[in-house]
């Protein structure tokens, strides 16, 4: 309880770093996740749509890489954007760039492979009618990535809360830059790490608000559309 | 009008305004430096009071990246980072050895200090570093290491072999390695009332003690200096050596040398500025 009111009384008094902060945040998992649905929702729609060979695998590997654990990619993401790595002359390394990369790369096969799965179920009763129009492949994707366009914003959301929650990739990558790379889930941590847990869990409770005003921003968005273009 | 496709597209449009936001933010970088450093002097403030004077003064925006020294030189080693601040001299000797970089500043100084439970089971209040830590092997007293090859880690090893431990062969239950950063073993060891050896500006500024007091202190072989070091351009050559050394130079100034006095926690001053001697290879 006295925890409780320490928390509140943290969070009155928080400054504007923590909106810089925040800010941060969201923009880095924002466009990150814009760059996820840009690469997944093709990426995913092809596999669902098209046949080939080692299509089975391939599905398998979208699927486990939903799972790819953050602190890899930061690693892989680290050396390769390392002033000695191959991509180090672009100078991404310690900056949010090089945050967005890494979230991105966390978002693009959550969203892939949601959206495979959701063009896939509606392939079934659809999937017919849009051969027998002799529609090329690509637009056949395009006309069921239309058809399941409201269940894609439930990824979009899903591959939103892993990029702002996640803090293995943008610690590696980022560095916690004070004022420059410190994004929420790292601040977390370095206050746990000072001890100050009260202000720890003061800038937790600002993160999830911040993810749950994303998420109801969504729900009115698409239930507005749905309720004008259902 | 379909608001779905406004929202999608506007979404689009943050995203690329996003990112070429912070592409020029990236690239903005003509006075910026990076500092790898180590988390003592990070987790401690000591970098929020001094840096904003330095950037009044020159207009260079200096990014820490608080790692463990061992991890701060390889960072350095792999030509991320422009000045390296860390407190492990053979780790810096080694360095400086390599070619890494070309001359070591002596910075700052502080202590450390062998922090344990106010209980203090293995009775080490007040003794000298040496018989301290030979009494904690022997009580199998609950200690908790770094363990991330930090300076404060170096540190431990050298005073578990000055006093006669062969850790390998004594490390059990009670020894606990964390493998990061001082907070989370001062966390660690305030959660298990077990014994550690900090750095004295970590532990001041630290919050989470729980019974934890300090039992050993002023010992000499606690001492603890810090040392700063460009990276060796020539090495690296992305590598701000103009702005570097007007870093350094401005950390071993007395101007700089003040900001670093000034630098207090609850009244106490965390860092010495060192005599202002420096080291080559």
């Amino acid at each position: 309880m006295q925890m409780f009111s320490e928390i509140l009384s943290r969070l009155w008094s928080l400054d504007r770093d923590v909106v810089s902060i925040a800010w941060l945040s969201l923009r880095v998992s924002v466009t990150a996740v814009c760059i996820g649905l840009i690469l997944g929702i093709p990426l995913g729609s092809f596999i669902a749509v098209c046949s080939f060979p080692g299509r089975g695998i391939a599905i398998a590997l979208l699927n486990a890489f939903m799972g790819l654990p953050p602190v890899i990619v930061g690693l892989a993401l680290y050396l390769i954007l390392s002033r000695s790595g191959p991509l180090g002359s672009l100078g991404l390394l310690f900056t949010p760039g090089a945050m967005i990369a890494a979230q991105a790369t966390l978002a693009t096969p959550l969203v892939a492979a949601l959206t495979r799965q959701v063009v896939a179920d509606t392939a079934v009763h659809l999937g017919e009618q849009l051969r027998s129009l002799g529609l090329s492949a690509p637009l056949q994707a395009a006309a069921m990535i239309y058809d399941v366009r409201f269940s894609l914003v439930t990824a979009a959301l899903a591959a939103f809360g892993r990029a702002i929650s996640e803090i293995g990739a943008v610690l590696v990558v980022g560095g916690n830059i004070d004022g420059f790379t410190r994004t929420m889930t790292t601040a977390i941590s370095l206050e746990t790490q000072k001890g100050d847990l009260s202000l720890a869990l003061a800038l937790g409770v600002v993160l999830m608000s911040l993810v749950v005003l994303v998420n109801m921003f969504a729900s009115l968005l698409r239930r507005h559309a749905a309720r004008a273009y259902g | 009008m379909d608001i779905l496709r406004r929202c999608l597209l506007s979404l689009l449009l943050a995203a690329v305004s996003g990112v070429v936001d912070l592409r020029n933010t990236a690239f903005a970088g003509a006075t910026s430096i990076v500092v790898a450093s180590t988390t003592s002097t990070e987790q401690s403030g000591l970098f929020k009071h001094i840096l904003p004077l330095f950037r009044e003064k020159t207009g260079i925006d200096v990014k820490v990246v608080a790692l463990g020294t061992g991890q701060a030189l390889d960072a350095a080693r792999r030509g991320d980072a422009d000045v390296v601040l860390v407190h492990d001299r053979p780790a810096e000797d080694k360095f400086l050895a390599d070619g890494f970089a070309s001359r070591r500043y002596d910075v700052m100084y502080n202590d450390f200090v062998l922090v344990g439970p106010s209980s203090d089971p293995a009775s080490v209040r007040g003794l000298g570093v040496r018989e301290a830590f030979a009494k904690l092997a022997a009580a199998k007293a609950p200690f908790v290491s770094r363990g991330d090859r930090s300076g404060t880690h170096g540190a431990e090893l050298r005073a578990w072999k000055d006093a006669g431990v062969d850790l390998p062969a004594a490390r059990g239950d009670w020894y606990r390695d964390v493998g990061q950063g001082m907070g989370p073993a001062l966390n660690t060891a305030s959660a298990q009332s077990a014994y550690l050896l900090a750095d004295r500006g970590t532990w001041l500024s630290f919050k989470n003690r729980g019974d934890l007091v300090i039992l050993v202190q002023g010992d000499p072989s606690l001492f603890n200096p810090y040392g700063a070091m460009l990276v060796n351009p020539e090495k690296h050559p992305g590598v701000k050596a103009e702005e570097g050394q007007a870093f350094i130079d401005w950390l071993v100034s007395e101007e700089g040398r003040q900001a670093i006095s000034s630098f207090k926690v609850g009244g106490e001053q965390l860092f010495f500025p060192a005599t202002g001697k420096t080291a080559g290879p």
